[in-house]
């Protein structure tokens, strides 16, 4: 069981999307967690043959637990002698490194000289196609036999069959809710609704797209329950469910509790402020949208996330890792962004090496990231491996925000909510968009003097939007 | 459009946007982003929505007539002709 945020203890496994003897590739999303907060698809972190699913469905396993075995190929074995290694632990097939496995983890495992593969993935003429892709083709009418794979011997990946499909069906698909129970689409939010409140989803009929089941359904379910005689009828929520909804709840208060304690009991914090003249900015932003369709206009958010990664390129002790007292600074910045649930808590899933994506890319990776955060279904890689958190509270009206670091993260960014104030420019009184910006970092690993430099970069860059 | 169309099209999008969202909770006026607690990333992704629906471009200097469910309804219906 990845973890999946700082805060996990423990997943229950919903869904299994592989069985044994499947191919699996890098980054194929193998199983659907669900947590205390979310729903999670979890994606392989290497390429290989699943050998043995250790964990049923519907079972809950602590962090760390074993959830199937995979043999890799870099692991290599002798055909008919496979080297099975525990989903966790080995690098080579963990799918997905917690932070708190950084820099403790084994060394990758280094077993005998890798040997040809049993024969399938090397097989050429018959298309090696894994039951995630086959699936993925099907449901966006791609036709496989048309395709020249880029995997390992021709594989037909993920990527291959999203590229095949057309662009409007795959939008489309991303849109659908996930499929929950075999057979039934339901979105993680009616299935977490009806486990609450007593509901046998697969009694339903769903209202929303596709036959879905949604939350309202739910509701209506559990408000008119069917008369069964065998079935004492509440007219309330029993007592059971709604302890059910307060025990979630109540879980998802402690993983936090736990987690912001830690944070502040082991991180001395240091917190410095600084408030963005906007101007540039907003007249950039506004000239770049008036050109721009609807999907693809952008936020003034991605633009400060932007300048956040590019800042945190140029003053690496804001961006990494504090592990066991030492600190590791990260290549990549893979920015967390703090999304609010409306159902109570906070999660602060990444999006990936921001420094590198161009604005366009930033602003959809973070649509899609906040679409999906709210339906709750997010990925592992995702909720794992942020190297830096971003929180802009600025929408609930608050001039500031003094964040608390994720451990083992160092740093936290808050930007506040962008307002017009009067402002002296050239030494002329105006009003301008301004927003206030404060960081919270590790003492351990910089001063003031450097984040003050790091706050300075963020206010430089956004000076030249146009270079964001 | 009319307004029944109108507002069962909001509903759809907004459980897109933000499948807990209760349209029926929002008090006549109040403003959808500070009702239904939707950031600016989910305003857009709502207005996003509404565009796919009916090929509305909705500039951004039209997001003010959007902020409450009967302006969004007021506007859905009157940019009749050109929904498709």
């Amino acid at each position: 069981m990845p973890s999946l945020g700082a805060d996990m203890e423990a997943g229950t496994i919903t869904q299994w999307l592989v069985k044994p003897g499947d191919h699996v590739h890098r980054s194929d999303i193998v199983a659907v967690v669900e947590t205390e907060k979310s729903t999670i698809e979890v994606e392989i972190f290497e390429d290989g043959i699943i050998d043995e699913l250790l964990v049923h469905e519907g079972e809950k396993v602590p962090v760390g637990a074993a959830l199937a075995r995979v043999t890799t190929q870099t692991a290599g074995a002798a055909p008919g002698q496979p080297i099975t290694v525990p989903l966790e632990r080995a690098p080579a097939v963990t799918p997905v490194i917690g932070p708190e496995d950084r820099g403790t983890a084994p060394s990758p495992v280094t077993g005998p000289v890798p040997a040809a593969l049993p024969v399938p993935l090397a097989a050429s003429p018959p298309l090696v196609v894994s039951p995630i892709v086959r699936h993925l083709a099907e449901r966006l009418g791609v036709d496989l036999s048309t395709l020249h794979g880029s995997g390992l011997g021709g594989t037909v990946t993920r990527a291959d069959v999203e590229q095949a499909a057309p662009p409007a069906r795959l939008e489309a698909s991303r849109r659908e809710p996930a499929t929950g129970e075999r057979g039934i689409r339901s979105s993680p939010f009616a299935r977490r609704l009806a486990a609450e409140l007593g509901v046998d989803v697969s009694a339903l009929r769903g209202s929303g797209p596709g036959g879905a089941i949604i939350g309202s359904d739910v509701r209506r379910a559990a408000s008119h329950p069917t008369a069964e005689p065998t079935l004492a009828v509440a007219p309330t929520m029993s007592p059971a469910s709604s302890t059910a909804a307060e025990n979630r709840q109540a879980a998802m208060r402690l993983a936090i509790a736990a987690l912001m304690a830690r944070s502040k009991r082991e991180i001395p914090h240091y917190y410095l402020s600084t408030t963005i003249d906007l101007s540039a900015a907003s007249t950039w932003l506004e000239q770049a949208n008036l050109e721009r369709p609807v999907t693809t206009r952008l936020v003034m958010a991605a633009l400060l996330v932007k300048a956040t990664a590019l800042a945190a390129k140029h003053v690496p002790e804001m961006n990494g890792f504090m592990i066991d007292g030492a600190f590791a600074s990260s290549e990549a910045v893979h920015v967390g962004v703090a999304i609010s649930l409306r159902t109570g808590g906070v999660i602060a899933p990444a999006v990936h090496n921001v420094d590198r994506l161009s604005l366009d890319e930033l602003m959809a990776g973070l649509k899609d990231l906040v679409r999906r955060a709210r339906a709750g279904v997010l990925r592992s890689s995702e909720m794992s491996d942020s190297t830096l958190t971003v929180t802009n509270l600025g929408d609930l009206g608050v001039d500031e925000v003094f964040g608390v670091i994720y451990p083992p993260q160092v740093a936290m960014v808050g930007f506040g909510r962008p307002t017009e104030r009067p402002w002296v420019h050239n030494r002329t009184l105006g009003v301008h968009p301004c927003v206030t910006v404060t960081l919270s970092a590790d003492h351990r690993v910089s001063d003031g003097h450097r984040g003050a430099r790091f706050l300075g970069r963020i206010d430089h860059l956004l000076q030249e939007p146009e270079r964001l | 459009m009319t307004n029944d169309e109108a507002r069962q099209l909001i509903r759809t999008v907004l459980h897109q946007v933000a499948p807990e969202a209760d349209l029926d909770g929002v008090a006549p006026g109040e403003t959808l982003q500070e009702a239904l607690d939707l950031d600016s990333m989910d305003f857009l992704n709502f207005v996003t929505g509404l565009h796919e629906a009916t090929g509305l471009e909705i500039p951004e200097r039209d997001y003010g007539r959007l902020s409450t469910a009967e302006g969004c309804v007021a506007y859905l219906a009157s940019s009749g002709p050109r929904v498709g």
